[in-house]
């Protein structure tokens, strides 16, 4: 099987050197670019059917043409790559970024080179240290061998914290060195980004895609994938399972296949009830939608989302409301405060979500809690943080509506004795 | 107020951005480094060294959670509390360095030698439930392996 993103990351946990990843063929796209025009490039990928792998799924190429070419263009034009990993349940950038640092400073090559940019940022998880450390030397090894330095500039920027900077207008504020609010959209960072010039914003995963792209062709690309978007994915499954772990595989590749196969089945003495497909701010999924093949479009079909990719199983002896509720806190915690819907609508549902955890669950609550996922849904709020918390908490009240009811009936936790408390 | 050193480590950083003021992050990030937390002080000596108002450098400053207002101890355990290390037992994990260390989340031992805070996902949840001691990673744990790592720390 093909895994262009991962083969040859060192099962020893070491990154793949500057002299290894040579031998390897590394840095070979620059040389493909270099006889290429900017905008060729740039249609190459949008041809690629390459999707961003951030969370979103917005094509990766219809992205990089929304920002201005040519003379007039304002400059100097950024180049940011997104590697501030906090999704919750979601492990997969880090393995890319301590993996192979080499692979993603030259798709970043490729991605400046498209859009003509001139300074580049990597906008890591502060938390990330060995991944930061790694970045550090190879940005450092890429200057003296002159990959950059002479068309790019590339810093590393660790962030302070706090998930609302993956957001990409956050983001942009974080770099500034700004509280990390959300900015009205439009206009978009490719129009008026960091600093007011324009900007593109990509995922890890995503601009390690690129130098594969160009040194194997649209045909070769689409070919990885068993799905209806191209390439491959990286996926992942936390929770009781026998072998949780991350595994690249062609996009497309079925839920039953990534929770059965490759993580092995639940472990003994666990069955499976729902798993969140990727990340804290998909929908449940029960056993019925195992079957859909993990990529955006037939995940759209369906009316759910994909997300990160990397999914979360929740298992028969875990306390569905208990899990909602710590994945409830998260955004609680982690909203910037700047509109209200989520600033006030999230800290009520983890009080109220905490109350039938207490004991305390009324009749009434369930309905409440149904309104807030209403109020918090697309639409009502600045970025999508909010409506991100909706998704489980939506499909959570109709999927696990019986199992609130005995909170509020038992007046406790029915899984007070198990494993959390 | 900041010595020789933090100041020419937040020069180094100010090249990498076009605007002065943008660097503060980072200028709060090396003066906790050396100093182990950011004081009133020493966020007035930032604030004055990138250009910009005390008041305003405060109010970013406290929208980070990995720059520290209060003063923390030598270690700073930062436990996961996401979604798939509370699934994998989070709580009972937390609970034994409580009981450990006599402490609960946001204190700090008596003895200033560690602070216990709580940490969004640590994107390693194939290995949960996790924690970070300063700059190191401990993945699978559990009541019994949790106290061992104190014992080493």
């Amino acid at each position: 099987m093909n895994k262009p993103l991962t083969e040859h990351i060192r099962s020893d946990g070491e990154a793949v050197s500057m002299e290894d990843y040579l031998k390897l063929g590394g840095y070979k796209s620059l040389s493909v670019i270099s006889k290429m025009a900017p905008v060729d490039v740039t249609k190459l990928i949008t041809d690629s059917g390459l999707m961003g792998r951030g969370g979103a799924g917005v094509s990766t190429g219809f992205k990089m043409s929304a920002v201005p070419m040519g003379e007039k263009a304002a400059t100097p034009k950024y180049l940011i790559c997104n590697a501030d990993e906090m999704e919750p349940g979601t492990f997969k950038d880090r393995w890319l970024l301590e993996g192979n640092p080499h692979q993603l400073i030259e798709g970043m090559l490729v991605s400046a080179y498209a859009i003509e940019a001139s300074v580049s940022y990597i906008f890591v998880r502060g938390e990330y240290k060995l991944a930061i450390q790694r970045l550090e030397k190879a940005v450092k090894e890429a200057y003296s061998k002159g990959f950059l330095g002479k068309g790019l500039e590339m810093h590393i920027h660790p962030s302070a914290g706090r998930y609302i900077c993956g957001e990409e207008t956050a983001l942009m504020n974080a770099l500034e060195g700004k509280r990390a609010i959300p900015r009205s959209k439009p206009p978009f960072p490719p129009a008026i980004g960091v600093w007011g010039k324009p900007t593109l914003i990509n995922n890890v995963e995503t601009l390690s895609n690129l130098p594969h792209i160009l040194n194997n062709g649209i045909e070769w690309y689409k070919a990885l994938s068993k799905g209806v978007n191209a390439g491959t994915k990286i996926y992942g499954v936390s929770g009781h399972v026998k072998k949780p772990g991350a595994w690249e595989l062609p996009m497309g590749t079925t839920a039953r296949e990534l929770l059965e196969v490759h993580a092995g089945g639940m472990k003994d003495g666990y069955k499976f009830r729902a798993l969140l497909p990727g990340g804290a701010s998909t929908d449940f999924w029960l056993e019925d939608k195992l079957d859909t093949p993990m990529d955006f479009a037939s995940t759209a079909k369906i009316g759910t989302r994909m997300g990160t990719g990397t999914m979360i199983v929740l298992d028969d002896k875990t306390c569905p409301v208990g899990m909602l509720l710590s994945l409830e806190k998260f955004f609680k915690q982690e909203s910037c405060g700047w509109c209200t819907p989520c600033r006030d609508g999230l800290s009520w549902v983890a009080e109220i979500l905490a109350s039938f955890e207490r004991g305390e669950g009324q009749e009434g609550d369930i309905a409440q809690l149904e309104r807030h996922a209403r109020l918090l849904g697309p639409g009502s709020t600045f970025c999508a943080l909010a409506p991100g918390a909706a998704s489980p908490l939506g499909t959570g009240l109709k999927y696990f509506r019986d199992e609130f009811l005995r909170h509020i009936t038992e007046k406790r936790c029915p899984y007070a004795d198990h494993l959390h408390r | 107020m900041l010595t020789a050193e933090e100041k020419s480590e937040i020069e180094h950083e100010i090249t990498k951005f076009p605007v002065r003021r943008s660097a503060c992050l980072e200028a709060l990030a090396i003066v906790q480094k050396h100093r182990g937390w950011v004081s009133d002080e020493a966020l007035k000596a930032v604030a004055d060294y990138v250009g910009m108002s005390a008041t305003e450098l405060d109010g970013i400053a406290t929208f980070y959670n990995l720059i520290y207002r209060k003063p923390v101890g030598k270690k700073v355990i930062r436990i996961c509390d996401s979604v798939s290390c509370f699934i994998m037992g989070y709580d009972k994990v937390r609970a034994k360095i409580e009981s450990e260390l006599g402490i609960k989340l946001g204190q700090t031992t008596p003895d200033h030698e560690f602070t216990l805070l709580p940490t969004p996902c640590l994107g390693t949840c194939d290995r949960a439930p996790a924690l970070m001691i300063n700059d190191s990673l401990f993945r699978d744990l559990n009541e019994d392996n949790v106290a061992q790592i104190f014992r080493h720390e």
